[in-house]
């Protein structure tokens, strides 16, 4: 008979629209230039359940794994476990000691050495002095950049600097360990040790909660998912079950998007959509090109009006962005008043197999206000030259090949 | 081991033993303040001794030569930098706790431990300044031939009650700059003003007689002229009732601040 590690029952959570936590910063960090200017963005104050009567029990030796859209509860479900922030309703019982690792690194001050680092991050998530001397070799050893451990981490590659933070995370010995999305980073090779290392949790007899938006890490790691949606458990199961049924729903993607309320007077968009040749519109082969389409109305003379979409892969890397200003055309001179239609043309043959997001910029007054993950589609292997012959690369360009006989 | 996460209401218990477990953050975070606080500057921790020095030059050149403040049996730099350790003391112990829960968001909104952490240990890593500082206090009284009373036993109170104070008025301060970030502003108004309502440039046996107990609310009060007492003995006598009401009422704002503090950790992610 399993123990029970973690049992939720009727979790809810209130917040007030408006609150600075709403949106997520890590997406301004990785935004473009194209996107600085932003500010966030101002709603009405109003409530908002970001989570609402969510109820599961995760077991020992269990890898339980939670999927939905961006805005779905994941991350505020993964706050509530982790005791960083408290339910508005409903309750949690947790059966043990419980680590979180919803961001790599977090506590690492550049201006300390890789040791020192080891020392205080490790402290921060929960580790005794003793422990971490304990551990401290193996910590070393695992994050391959034994050679600078001693070198301030503000001079660590980005990839080191994961490495090292997830040596040390990967090192503590919780009954229960709660993962936000932080696999998305780091080459590889280091993404394997990593499932090895949450594999070795599983068999020790304890348990992790995962969120992710990568469904064959998910389908690897998981026997159960909780697939979750605007707050509410759509459906929970059997991995297969689960992600097969979350994949035919939305994984597609969606192709419209219309937004609640215009930011500003001037501006106001009717729908952002996708458009391209496949019937559902976002099940798009990999030779196929498409747009991203902008309908809206220019309510009053703009001056400097701009448009910006940021495509980004399934797990949060961005691949792209591009703005309407980049080329020189009418787009750059003030707007016109009236309806338009705008379309970002993304040639084929460009994109590698995957599911993507689409982030897109909605001007207004002062600042652009963004608008995270409002498209997804897919990209399929049909015609890929990377399903053809199995190369490597983010991008996969058709580029050209001059042949000029040397005389 | 059993938790239960819910909606809490009324009143939070200090949850002292939870503190207790904690404590090598306390120690990691203190470290890592102090490692921090010196890295690239030129001089490092000369800066701890810079300060109270530079401050007590001037004090020396507008209260005693311009304004002849009396400062006893004693030679006025010496009085000063005894007002000047236990004031900056405060100053910094208080300046830094208040500032350290915003000084973490990321921290607070991405990984559990008992927040209380964070203004204790910005109180812990501000004594090593004090430290520092007060080898200078011990070289100036050789220079200046000043005997150490035997009342300097009873220093290591004073320190500890003017830790009191600064983490009282700390975690006050610290939960109020989560939600209103007025705070940051205010912070330099406070510690200047508070600079002059506290007897560290003048004795508080200026302060008219009728005045002295309502004088003595300011926890400083009691801690500066308990400093002097400690240092220099009978000439800068205590006034007890007065210092009686500085202990009482630092508790009761310490009471006060770890109560607020711990009734409105539960929206810190939330807000930060």
């Amino acid at each position: 008979m399993p123990n029970v590690l973690v049992s939720a029952r009727s979790l809810g959570k209130k917040y007030a629209l408006g609150q600075t936590t709403f949106r997520t910063l890590s997406l301004r960090d990785r935004i473009t230039d194209a996107f600085r200017s932003a500010g966030r963005s101002k709603r009405p104050a109003n409530e908002f359940w970001a989570l609402r009567e969510v109820s599961f029990d995760l077991h020992d030796s269990e890898v339980i794994g939670i999927i939905g859209r961006n805005g779905a509860g994941k991350s505020t479900l993964l706050k509530i476990i982790s005791q960083i922030t408290e339910p508005t309703e409903g309750e949690a019982h947790l059966f043990g000691r419980v680590s979180s690792l919803l961001e790599v690194g977090v506590g690492f001050h550049p201006e300390l050495s890789g040791r020192e680092n080891v020392f205080l991050n490790g402290a921060i998530l929960g580790m005794s002095r003793a422990e971490i001397r304990r551990k401290f070799d193996e910590i070393v050893a695992f994050s391959e950049v034994a050679d600078f451990i001693d070198t301030p981490v503000k001079r660590y590659s980005s990839g080191m600097y994961v490495r090292l933070a997830f040596a040390v995370a990967a090192h503590l010995e919780p009954d229960v360990l709660v993962v936000d999305e932080v696999l998305a980073v780091g080459d590889i090779a280091f993404q394997r040790k990593c499932l090895g290392k949450m594999e070795d949790i599983r068999k020790a007899g304890r348990a992790v909660l995962v969120v992710s938006h990568n469904m064959s890490l998910v389908s690897q790691l998981c026997e159960r998912v909780l697939w979750l949606d605007r707050g509410h458990i759509v459906r929970g199961g059997p991995t297969r079950e689960v992600v097969a049924a979350y994949m035919a729903e939305g994984v597609g993607g969606s192709a419209e998007w219309v937004p609640n309320a215009p930011a500003c007077e001037a501006f106001e968009f009717h729908m952002v959509s996708i458009e391209s040749p496949s019937p559902d519109r976002v099940t798009i082969a990999a030779d196929s090109g498409f747009a991203i389409q902008f309908d809206f109305t220019v309510k009053k003379p703009m001056p400097a009006g701009r448009l910006a979409m940021l495509v980004m892969a399934a797990d949060g890397t961005t691949i792209f962005a591009s703005a309407s200003t980049d080329h020189a055309t009418a787009l750059r001179e003030p707007w016109t008043m009236g309806r338009q239609r705008v379309q970002c043309i993304v040639p084929g043959h460009l994109l590698v197999p995957g599911q993507y997001y689409v982030t897109v910029s909605e001007p207004s007054d002062e600042y652009e206000v963004i608008h995270e993950r409002v498209l997804a589609f897919t990209i399929t292997e049909e015609n890929s030259l990377m399903a053809r012959d199995g190369r490597r690369g983010i991008v996969e360009p058709l580029l050209e090949w001059r042949w000029e006989q040397a005389s | 081991m059993h938790k239960i996460l819910r909606a809490r209401s009324g009143f939070a218990p200090l949850n002292l033993r939870e503190l207790w477990q904690y404590r090598d953050l306390i120690y990691f975070f203190t470290w890592r303040d102090i490692l921090v606080r010196y890295k690239q500057t030129v001089i490092g921790v000369l800066w701890a001794v810079l300060r109270p020095f530079l401050t007590m030059v001037i004090f020396t050149f507008v209260f005693d030569r311009l304004a002849k403040v009396p400062s006893g049996n004693i030679p006025y730099p010496v009085f000063a930098l005894g007002g000047l350790l236990p004031w900056q003391l405060f100053a910094n112990a208080f300046s830094e706790s208040a500032g350290s829960v915003v000084g973490n968001a990321q921290l607070v909104s991405k990984v559990y431990f008992p927040r209380l952490i964070m203004p204790v240990s910005a109180i812990v890593s501000s004594i090593a300044d004090f430290l520092v500082a007060f080898v200078m206090l011990a070289i100036l009284l050789i220079v200046y031939r000043v005997p150490v009373s035997s009342n300097i036993f009873w220093l290591p109170l004073f320190i500890l009650l003017c830790l009191i104070t600064a983490l009282g008025t700390g975690t006050w301060f610290a939960a109020l700059y989560v939600r209103y970030r007025d705070i940051r502003h205010m912070l330099p108004f406070i510690l200047q003003m508070g600079l002059y309502i506290s007897p560290v440039g003048f004795p508080t046996t200026m302060v008219p007689e009728r005045w002295r107990f309502l004088y003595s609310l300011n926890p400083l009060v009691g801690v500066i002229d308990g400093f002097r007492w400690s240092l220099f003995g009978g000439a800068n006598p205590i006034y007890v009732p007065g210092l009686v009401l500085s202990i009482a009422f630092s508790l009761v704002i310490l009471a006060g601040g770890a109560y607020y503090f711990r009734n409105t950790e539960r929206q810190f992610a939330d807000i930060i």
